[in-house]
């Protein structure tokens, strides 16, 4: 295999059980986000604000109000799809940085489909835009996963160059092709209300319970709902077995039967549909149209959560609400604070992914070591 | 005649232009992943020396005291990355994505707040930025026909840093292939236990290389924000540093067809800037953004075997753990 080695990307985080039960799961993200916060408390008193301070500010910003929790979870949305991508993935030792450029294809396949689905009932439009949104991240995946598998190409520099193709090819068609006529800037036309997705706060009123107003809509239930089917692929089919067995250990996973190059082009695929389906938030719940970069980030977000929710579904969703009330809490932050710029967000998700990700044995070896001598030592006696 | 001649002179100086910071961005990450170390920090090296340049240089009003900050940060952001991932054994590419989304937000909170103008430095003085300059004899010479326009309008009239990208080509060349450093870099690379069986200290080496990939990368960022401009704006790397990546992979991790791609490069960049909404003959008009995918498409199809064959350091990748 060419590329960067043969089987970099499994971070330990995959191989999660371990002695001690509850302390990998539970206290080592605990201890990591404690760390990581630390360090963003040193960049705070460097601006020369008060850390404390910044972190009350950040946590009523977040979940003050209903409108804020709804806000939160808008963009916790987002991150629990890129995060399940970045998760499926790590699973079978691949490391996909290309859901950013997945989920702008996604969005695009999702925005042709409400620019032409005007007259079709809501229904039918929410299960094709999430048929298109899959298939277009997937599409996006494929090829690059396709190459690893059978062209040895590794799978990290294809998935990067593949953002940057991405961003150009969305580039051209909404300046050149997509644009809505006789306006500026590079946008499509308004969709349709009836191709909108339902916001929960007009569901909850139809049962009569009254929530503030807020973006969070029906993709936050089908996030939720991706995270068991991710789940259930990954510890319930023979296929996630296949992804873990080949992540562990690629040499008996072959030798038990297993074929990588199908194992993998699979999970790079269901990898870039879970990407392509986060614009079905961003484009169909909240910006109802097709917009020049439009992610925000939110597949390089999708890293920091995959690491920091252990590659589990349950850990990607409070890992995926904690960075959407990072967020939300950000912004509200900056008016509060002026120095402190959203941009502090990016400095604490870069963090964590440091602290998580690649520190993670610095972290881990004597916290095993911590909890392990006095097991050790019960047993002699 | 001449007329076509000197656009073609100044296209040759505009790729020149554009290429000295892919060459030393790609060289740097030649030291790292001929060591064994992935380097997708190239990147966020990039744009923390350019911040630091800037940031120094406004400040002091010398580019010479920018330049020396620029590459101290981007070596100590090398060193945090040798820490994760030689002493640790932390994933590469982890840790070089971490470093570059820190730095993407450090770079903006701290410009903002030193400087309060909205992520940006301050203008920089003549002082504080590296000038062209005119190689001797410009004047006299430019006047002979041909030659003298090449020496004046292609050869002449960069800054600083262009020439010691230039130079950087021969000199990396030098030390990879010709000195002993150079020797245990390679063979660290491809097979570190056998260089900690002859003796010496995997880690030292990669530490090193490091090093030496912060020292070009911090001449690389110093060059976008002290010298082709005068003062940093946010993500003003724009992704050179992932486009030097793919250089040096394009050159298959070796100094001069690094450089020949980096040009290429540096080149189509140039042709889209220049090309915009002019038809071509045949293809009518070619959209601007689809040139600047072509060197992204050309390294995917390069790593796919499509192209020629790009074959990695085999240690590449793989946190050396010595046997205990």
């Amino acid at each position: 295999m060419t590329g960067l080695g043969n089987n970099p990307g499994v971070p330990a985080a995959v191989s999660g059980r371990t002695r001690g039960g509850w302390i990998v799961p539970v206290l080592l993200p605990a201890i990591n986000l404690a760390l990581a916060l630390l360090l963003s408390a040193v960049v705070v008193l460097l601006i020369g604000e008060s850390p404390a301070r910044a972190l009350r500010l950040l946590a009523s910003g977040a979940f003050g109000n209903a409108e804020a929790i709804g806000y939160t979870l808008y963009y916790a949305t987002n991150f629990i799809f890129t995060g399940l991508a970045v998760a499926v993935a790590f699973h079978g030792g691949l490391f996909n940085i290309g859901a950013e450029g997945q989920a702008y294809i996604g969005g695009l396949a999702v925005a042709l489909l409400c620019l032409g689905g005007g007259g079709w009932p809501t229904a039918l439009v929410i299960a094709a835009a999430v048929v298109a949104a899959a298939a277009g991240g997937a599409a996006w995946a494929f090829v690059p996963a396709w190459l690893q598998a059978k062209r040895g190409s590794h799978v990290v520099i294809t998935t990067i160059m593949f953002n940057f193709i991405a961003s150009a090819i969305m580039t051209h068609l909404l300046v050149n092709v997509l644009i809505k006529p006789g306006q500026q800037s590079p946008e499509t036309r308004e969709f349709a209300p009836s191709t909108w997705m339902p916001q929960l706060h007009d569901l909850a009123r139809s049962i009569g319970w009254e929530v503030g107003r807020s973006p969070v809509n029906l993709s936050l239930l089908l996030a939720l709902g991706a995270g068991g089917l991710v789940w259930l692929y990954l510890w319930h089919t023979r296929w996630g077995y296949a992804l873990r067995a080949l992540g562990h250990n690629e040499t008996a996973a072959i030798y038990g039967g297993i074929q990588p190059a199908r194992t993998v082009i699979a999970a790079m695929t269901i990898s870039g549909a879970l990407a392509g389906l986060m614009s079905l938030n961003e484009v169909m719940g909240v910006q109802h149209r097709l917009l020049l970069n439009f992610l925000g980030g939110a597949g390089y977000v999708g890293i920091a959560v995959a690491l920091m929710g252990r590659n589990h579904p349950v850990g990607i969703v409070i890992a995926a609400v904690l960075f959407g009330a990072l967020y939300q809490g950000g912004s509200e932050l900056s008016f509060d604070m002026p120095k402190l710029t959203r941009d502090m967000v990016v400095v604490i998700q870069g963090l964590i992914i440091l602290v998580c990700g690649a520190l993670e044995h610095a972290l881990r070896a004597p916290l095993d070591a911590l909890f392990s001598r006095p097991a050790q030592a019960s047993a002699q006696r | 005649m001449s007329e076509s001649l000197l656009v073609l002179a100044l296209l040759a100086a505009a790729t020149a232009r554009g290429a000295a910071p892919l060459v030393l961005a790609a060289l740097g990450g030649l030291f790292a992943e001929r060591s064994g170390i992935v380097d997708i920090g190239l990147e966020g090296k990039m744009l923390v020396s350019a911040f630091a340049a800037a940031a120094t240089a406004a400040v002091t009003g010398s580019a010479w005291v920018g330049l020396a900050a620029g590459i101290a940060s981007a070596v100590l952001v090398g060193l945090v990355h040798g820490f994760a991932c030689i002493t640790h054994h932390g994933n590469q590419v982890v840790s070089g994505m971490a470093l570059n989304i820190t730095i993407s937000g450090l770079t903006v909170v701290l410009g903002y707040a030193w400087f309060h103008e909205g992520g940006q430095t301050p203008l920089l003085g003549p002082g504080a930025r590296f000038a062209p300059i005119q190689l001797p004899g410009t004047s006299a010479l430019g006047q002979v026909p041909g030659l003298g326009l090449i020496y004046r309008e292609v050869l002449s009239g960069h800054n600083v840093l262009v020439y010691i990208a230039a130079v950087a080509v021969p000199v990396v060349a030098w030390i990879v292939y010709r000195t002993r450093f150079g020797l245990r870099l390679r063979a660290v690379g491809e097979s570190p236990g056998a260089v900690d069986t002859a003796g010496i200290s995997v880690s030292a080496v990669r530490y090193c290389a490091l090093v030496a990939s912060g020292v070009l990368c911090g001449l690389s960022g110093a060059y976008l924000s002290i010298a082709h401009n005068a003062s940093f704006i946010r993500d003003m790397s724009a992704g050179k540093g992932y486009l030097a990546l793919a250089a040096l992979i394009f050159g298959q991790w070796r100094p001069l067809p690094t450089l020949v791609a980096c040009l290429l490069f540096a080149f189509a960049d140039v042709v889209q800037a220049r090309l915009q909404g002019t038809p071509l003959p045949l293809v009518g008009v070619v959209p601007v953004q689809l040139i600047q995918a072509i060197p992204y498409v050309l390294t995917v199809l390069l790593l796919a075997g499509f192209v020629g064959r790009a074959v990695a350091p085999r240690a590449i990748g793989v946190p050396y753990v010595k046997e205990r």
